[in-house]
């Protein structure tokens, strides 16, 4: 019996742990055009303690860890490319503290984001947090891990700038928090102590996060969706500006995409609403709708879909299945507002270019401060030419945002070199050294932000 | 080339001017009526160009069978006078293309009801009503390939109606149909009054759906058991192109046993439903639409309605939400009927 393995069994047990082939199978490949690679051993550990063992047992057989939280990344960010310990972390998935009057949640690194949602909803309902485009089972704190953004990122921003405090296990082993909890006061807070913000973006290649302290939002009792409709893109930068200044909107989506053929060609801005009320609903979209694009809809530029009460949650994630059992990875990135007309005609020349319907998303963060733009290819999984289509749109996607100076959020492989070959030099060498004194090993998600460190 | 087949000579005999003059959106006097329909006949601008709200109302007023409706969103057309954003424009022409291949075609040999574009309601022609009634357009992935376009009435765009209006027929046609119960009252009116206001040829016969329904209701006579429901009933604009048919929603109701409210905004005097002004390009058209909504709960809350009866699915899709929310619940006729005699309908909660 190979000792790795029994030692593993010895931390989490029989159940929890498997070198078998279709159990590392399923653990080897994630939805996108990522190669597959076999992990050596499969374990779900339960606590941060076993974590620990974990780490301290990788460390001296030098095997590399990946953790993986709902594996919904699509780039590969945990995808085992050197094989060693994958760690599923979905046994993790106890809602520690709900805490009203602060408006905060501390939650374990499994817990996913419906199950969160439905928790509010039933326990909490006057409370709500930003759910990302996600399909419901990826979890929070690997959101978290890739600076992901939800359904209330206009007014609040990332949803890694909702962080309130962090337990995270260190690739040597140790047990770390940060925030308020790390003096005992609770989790309230990441501020104001010395800032050692070390674990976001790294897509788990400085240790494991296993508690996240969360910000939670007020849930008004009427939440709905407005749909607004452009032909011309050029408008739809000017149309956020106006929309968010008005500062009461929830979240604001402008997408197009060539099927159904009835978006061809047109922008279409989704603009969530909430309101406690009838009176403030009204009052809300007397403002939006009437005055803020009011101009628009006169001069015949632009048209008002009407409002839908009720939110199905999540949204954007639906458009992925467009076409009906086929196989699907974007380029997601973080670009300035102003950018998105040449998004929208770019991404779609690159879609035409590969015979691929093109389908093109942005949602604004912040008061405008930039959006995450995608763009989606979709691929059949068993032609491997329409895969080999969607992997060539996927580079020229990458060479596409950095030329156009926005940033790639969440990159793969071909991403992350792009990057990396045009970081500071400065900032690439602390980021080597960082990665040198939290790892000495090298033994955390080998791969992924590697090649140059 | 179709047109509309417009004779000034019906609107200068014409004693009423009831087109306009009945027009619950447009103000206007009988000299002034006259005056503007004969301007827009002329094909000369016309401000009832620029206010119509669409609900083809004067369709059903107008005395003369004149088809003051049709002239008007042709030549709103002809002048650009578009009531709606052109980004809407587009959108709803996008919408009625077929895609995913063609339709398969099943002969049929007789009498079948058509879905239309509503597909996805299949599950309102269940039971007793329907039994050995063969359906045509039954695949929602097909649907827009038995779409009759009159929907474009409302984007003023008659050019695309005309254009696309004889291939469906002939899809339809192809099924070797003698008879088409319409499941909406909007491919009704397509097949009855459009289609020779413009002088399209029908190669079958439409049937009305709740001609079909109340036909069936009296062959089931004994299976029904009083609903004991006070109902209204949210007539839609497709109607109005059949107002010789309208006498069977009441004739249902009868036969089984619901109480039609006494309601201000009912038969002529009917609201539009909201959902096509609600994003017309007027000012206030979203304002509008609301305080027509309002008023039609209003109207159904005071006359004491337990139950809203819909037919057409656009309507229910702008109105089911805000009834429920004053306690009225919405329901289709035919799950309505469904329920008389015994059944349980899918659609019913």
């Amino acid at each position: 019996m190979n000792s790795v393995y029994e030692a593993l069994v010895e931390i989490v047990g029989k159940d929890h742990s498997s070198v078998q082939p279709e159990e590392l199978f399923i653990y080897s490949w994630d939805l996108g055009t990522t190669e597959p690679h076999r992990p050596d051993y499969a374990v779900s550990p339960r606590t941060p303690e076993q974590i620990q063992k974990i780490v301290q047992l990788a460390n001296k057989e030098k095997i590399p860890v990946v953790p993986l939280g709902g594996g919904l990344s699509l780039a590969g960010l945990a995808v085992p490319f050197k094989g060693g310990i994958l760690l599923d972390l979905k046994r993790m998935d106890s809602i520690i503290e709900v805490n009203e009057k602060a408006r905060y949640t501390v939650v374990e690194c499994g817990v996913s984001q419906g199950q969160l949602t439905s928790y509010l909803e039933r326990h909490c309902p006057h409370l709500t947090h930003s759910e990302p485009g996600a399909p419901p089972t990826a979890t929070i704190a690997g959101n978290m891990a890739i600076h992901g953004q939800g359904d209330l990122a206009q007014p609040y921003g990332f949803n890694s700038d909702m962080i309130n405090g962090l337990e995270v296990v260190l690739p040597t082993g140790e047990i770390c928090q940060f925030g308020s909890c790390s003096i005992g006061s609770g989790w309230f807070t990441l501020h104001p102590l010395p800032d050692v913000g070390l674990f976001l973006g790294w897509t788990g290649t400085t240790g494991i996060i296993t508690k996240v302290s969360l910000r939670l939002f007020p849930c008004k009792k009427i939440r709905g969706a407005a749909l607004f409709a452009v032909d011309n893109e050029e408008l739809i930068p000017e149309i956020i500006y106006k929309l968010t200044h008005t500062q009461m909107v929830e979240d604001i989506v402008a997408f197009s995409q060539a099927i159904p053929p009835f978006s061809s060609g047109l922008q279409h801005i989704t603009i969530n609403l909430s309101a406690d009320s009838e009176k403030e609903l009204e009052f809300k979209q007397e403002i939006i709708f009437d005055d803020t694009l009011g101009e628009y809809i006169r001069k015949g530029d632009g048209g008002y879909l009407g409002f839908n009460r009720g939110l199905q949650r999540p949204q954007i994630s639906k458009t992925s299945d467009w076409r009906k059992g086929g196989g699907f990875e974007y380029v997601g990135s973080i670009m300035p507002i102003d950018t998105y007309p040449e998004c929208y005609r770019r991404g779609r020349q690159i879609s035409e270019k590969h015979d691929i319907p093109y389908t093109v998303l942005g949602r604004c963060i912040g008061a405008a401060h930039a959006m995450m733009f995608s763009w989606t290819y979709a691929f059949n999984r068993a032609d491997p030419e329409t895969i080999k289509h969607a992997k060539a749109a996927l580079h020229e996607t990458d060479d596409l945002v950095l030329k156009l100076g926005g940033t790639i959020w969440k990159p793969g492989l071909y991403g992350q070199k792009l990057v990396m070959e045009r970081l500071n030099s400065s900032t690439f060498d602390l980021m080597r050294k960082v990665k040198q004194l939290l790892d000495p090993n090298g033994i955390m998600n080998p791969g992924n932000w590697e090649p140059a460190l | 080339m179709y047109e509309v087949k417009y004779d000034e000579k019906k609107c200068l005999s014409c004693r009423t001017q009831d087109c306009l003059i009945k027009c619950q959106y447009i103000d206007i006097d009988k000299e002034s009526a006259k005056k503007e329909i004969l301007k827009i006949g002329h094909g000369e601008d016309s401000f009832v160009l620029h206010e119509c709200v669409t609900c083809y109302a004067c369709e059903e007023y107008c005395p003369m069978n004149n088809h003051p409706f049709y002239l008007i969103v042709e030549k709103q057309e002809e002048l650009d006078i578009p009531p709606l954003p052109r980004p809407l424009i587009q959108r709803g022409i996008n919408l009625g293309v077929p895609f995913r291949g063609e339709p398969v075609i099943e002969k049929v040999n007789g009498r079948s009801l058509l879905m239309g574009v509503f597909s996805d309601l299949m599950f309102l022609i269940q039971g007793k009503l329907f039994e050995g009634v063969p359906v045509i357009s039954s695949d929602p992935r097909k649907m827009f390939h038995y779409f009759c376009q009159l929907m474009y009435l409302h984007y003023a765009r008659t050019s695309v109606i005309n254009d696309r209006l004889p291939k469906i027929i002939e899809t339809i046609a192809k099924h070797e149909v003698d008879e088409v119960i319409c499941f909406h009252d909007e491919c009704y009116g397509t097949y009855t009054s459009y289609c020779s206001a413009v002088g399209i040829e029908v190669p079958f016969k439409p049937v009305h759906f709740f001609e079909f329904l109340y036909d069936r209701l009296k062959e089931l006579k004994d299976e029904i058991e009083p609903v004991n429901l006070k109902v209204a009933y949210q007539r839609p604009c497709s109607s109005r192109l059949s107002s010789d048919k309208h006498h069977f929603v009441q004739d249902i109701f009868e036969l089984i046993g619901a109480e039609a409210v006494e309601r201000e905004y009912v038969d002529e005097n009917a609201l539009c439903c909201g959902g096509t002004i609600v994003g017309q390009r007027q000012e206030g058209s979203r304002k509008r639409a609301a305080e027509i909504e309002k008023k039609n709960i209003e109207d159904m809350k005071s006359a004491g309605a337990e139950v809203c009866v819909f037919n057409c699915p656009a309507c229910y899709n702008t109105m089911a939400q805000i009834v429920t929310r004053n306690g009225i619940a919405p329901i289709y006729m035919s799950d309505l009927c469904r329920l008389a005699i015994g059944e349980n309908p899918a659609g019913w909660r």
